[in-house]
């Protein structure tokens, strides 16, 4: 059985999915996990409801916002004073900065963003996609300990009867050392929804959308959905959307459960962005479009007719 | 001042990516080759923070395979004064990388005021040697930069973050700038531009010569396979205006019923 240390995130009281999704996969073994400031009872009830025997809370200095080295500091004088093999993160923004970092202080290794992966004892070996998902390839560490692993967000799923843990609470009091790079001001993002890597549902424009304005009919069905409006590479580079949308081998990599694809003819690193969705929605007028080929459902068809239509047929019914 | 811009060499985004017959990599010999897409942005922005200081020199910095030298030549075009090639596989893990290019920066015996990187390579998608090498080097970082100021010798950062947000980072020179598409737009190469690097210099290292070894190696791969290929989908003919009403319907009822997934 392996010591591990899940690094754990929320958005105010909620958990982030990434990380009980963590917690689920890694049940049977030794599980602490450890936030930046203090956790709720409420947090602390469900991450013992997923397997957590020791849940942290870490205060320090100067951590109000996110901060490179305060964060690497803070996480690295904990885990010096612990005896972690493995230390896990969900592939979030702070995970993907964070990670690297810390795992240098330790002169470890870091596997990033793997999708899948299994512990035989505790030797961990993973499977993550490169060329942004052209192909997959086992990935193990080797070296000083802990090993570092992030995991991309819904890859692994949540389990469905987590097998409870002892759900020890504890605060901790952690240097964050000297920072040099601050955050001085924090500009909210156009969209308040999740971020595409985190979306369950993602609703996708391509060129075309022909203009910004004509986005507003996905954001609409988007709306009903619950979910997260993307862009293909050609509409951003276009003008229509900007680049914190693009999905795609220079945009971001996503595995929503649903990914509807409207006016997009599904460029090679287009698909190579989306192709991990479990199911594929396509609306082209193309017939002969690349995306079918990947499409679990396609419509043959102008998406300013579908789209509109698609979004009344799924409010009568949710 | 010292500006130093770490660059890739990796496939073109259209390559269509096999594994290699022992599948311990991909099969690189037909690819063509472009400098990471990312490196682009912190090229340029080299080259603008150089066009307003006095006495800047932009050094590019690869570590990777000698099949072709596209990237460092790009580089050099667009403006970049002089380069550094370290000699290696293209598979590296990235604390090899971090630790060669660290090594390599030391050997050129400047102190580098900032170091420019992409923020992830299009090929391994790892995110990990700009982090790396900032922590190794002591330095400060800030990662998916799309707003670069300077003032004197402090830098104010824009960061994206989830959802599109943006945090404003302060932080002071020597540190490193990991740079996202949306900072700048990368010029192109000019023909003379293109003549003038054939000119300018390029040092070559081997790994071994930077104190580099195997044993540095913390990351191993093996089982490069293609992703599972979907079975043929349903598609549905909804060109006729008279089609579109009732297959629509069908759609969201297939999505609701059969996979289940609103």
């Amino acid at each position: 059985m392996a010591n591990i240390l899940i690094i754990g995130e929320s958005n105010g009281d909620k958990i982030k999915n990434v990380t009980l999704e963590i917690l689920g996969k890694l049940s049977g073994q030794n599980l602490d996990v450890a936030f930046i400031g203090a956790v709720s009872d409420a947090m602390t009830e469900e991450l013992t409801k997923y397997g957590a025997n020791n849940i942290h809370g870490l205060t320090a200095e100067k951590l109000e916002n996110y901060s490179p080295e305060g964060y690497a500091n803070s996480f690295h004088s904990f885990i010096s004073n612990n005896n972690y093999d493995y230390v896990f993160s969900g592939s979030t923004s702070v995970g993907k900065d964070l990670i690297p970092r810390l795992a240098g202080m330790f002169d470890a290794g870091m596997a990033s963003e793997v999708v899948s992966f299994t512990m035989d004892g505790d030797t961990f070996s993973g499977t993550r996609p490169m060329f942004a998902g052209k192909c997959l390839a086992k990935v193990q560490v080797q070296g000083p300990r802990p090993h570092f692993i992030t995991v991309r967000p819904n890859a692994l799923g949540l389990v469905d009867s987590p097998s409870a843990g002892q759900g020890n609470k504890s605060e901790t009091t952690v240097e964050s050392g000297n920072i040099r790079a601050i955050i001085k001001e924090v500009i909210k993002g156009a969209s308040e929804k999740l971020d595409l890597t985190e979306a369950n549902i993602i609703v996708s424009g391509g060129r075309a959308m022909e203009n910004s304005e004509n986005f507003k009919i996905l954001q609409e069905l988007a709306d009903t959905l619950n979910a997260t409006v993307g862009a293909s590479r050609a509409a951003v580079d276009a003008g229509y959307a900007p680049h914190s949308m693009q999905v795609g081998q220079t945009g971001k990599t996503v595995s929503p459960s649903l990914y509807i694809a409207c006016g997009i003819s599904g460029a090679i690193q287009h698909l190579a962005g989306m192709r991990t969705s479990k199911v594929i929605v396509a609306i082209n007028t193309d017939k002969d479009a690349p995306i079918f080929a990947k499409a679990d459902y396609g419509i043959v068809g102008d998406l300013f007719k579908i789209v509109p239509i698609m979004t009344e047929e799924i409010k009568k019914i949710l | 001042m010292n500006i130093f811009v770490c660059v890739k060499q990796v496939p073109d985004t259209e390559t269509k990516i096999e594994p290699n017959q022992d599948a311990t990599y991909v099969e690189t010999k037909s690819v063509k080759w472009i400098m990471n897409p990312y490196d682009e942005f912190a090229v340029e922005q080299a080259l603008l923070v150089k066009a307003s200081c006095a006495d800047a020199t932009v050094t590019v910095v690869r570590v990777g395979s000698t099949q072709s030298s596209e990237a460092l030549r790009t580089a050099l075009a667009m403006g970049a004064d002089q380069a550094i090639h370290v000699e290696a596989d293209d598979n590296l893990d990235s604390y090899t990388t971090a630790k060669a290019l660290r090594a390599a920066i030391e050997k050129s015996g400047n102190e580098p005021d900032i170091i420019l990187t992409g923020k992830q390579a299009i090929d391994s998608d790892c995110l990990q040697v700009p982090q790396l090498l900032a922590q190794t080097m002591g330095l400060p970082s800030v990662s998916v930069v799309v707003g670069f100021e300077m003032n004197e010798n402090t830098l104010s950062l824009k960061r994206e973050v989830e959802g599109g947000a943006l945090e404003v980072y302060s932080v002071s020179s020597p540190c490193l700038v990991a740079c996202n598409k949306g900072l700048n737009t990368p010029r192109y190469a000019s023909l003379p531009g293109i003549m003038k690097a054939k000119k300018k210099p390029m040092e070559k290292h081997t790994l071994s010569e930077l104190g580099v070894s195997e044993s540095d190696r913390r990351i191993v791969y093996s089982d490069f396979h293609l992703p599972p290929e979907k079975p043929p989908g349903k598609i549905f003919d909804a060109t006729e205006e008279d089609d579109q009403e009732k297959i629509t319907q069908d759609v969201v009822n297939l999505l609701r019923t059969e996979a289940k997934v609103i």
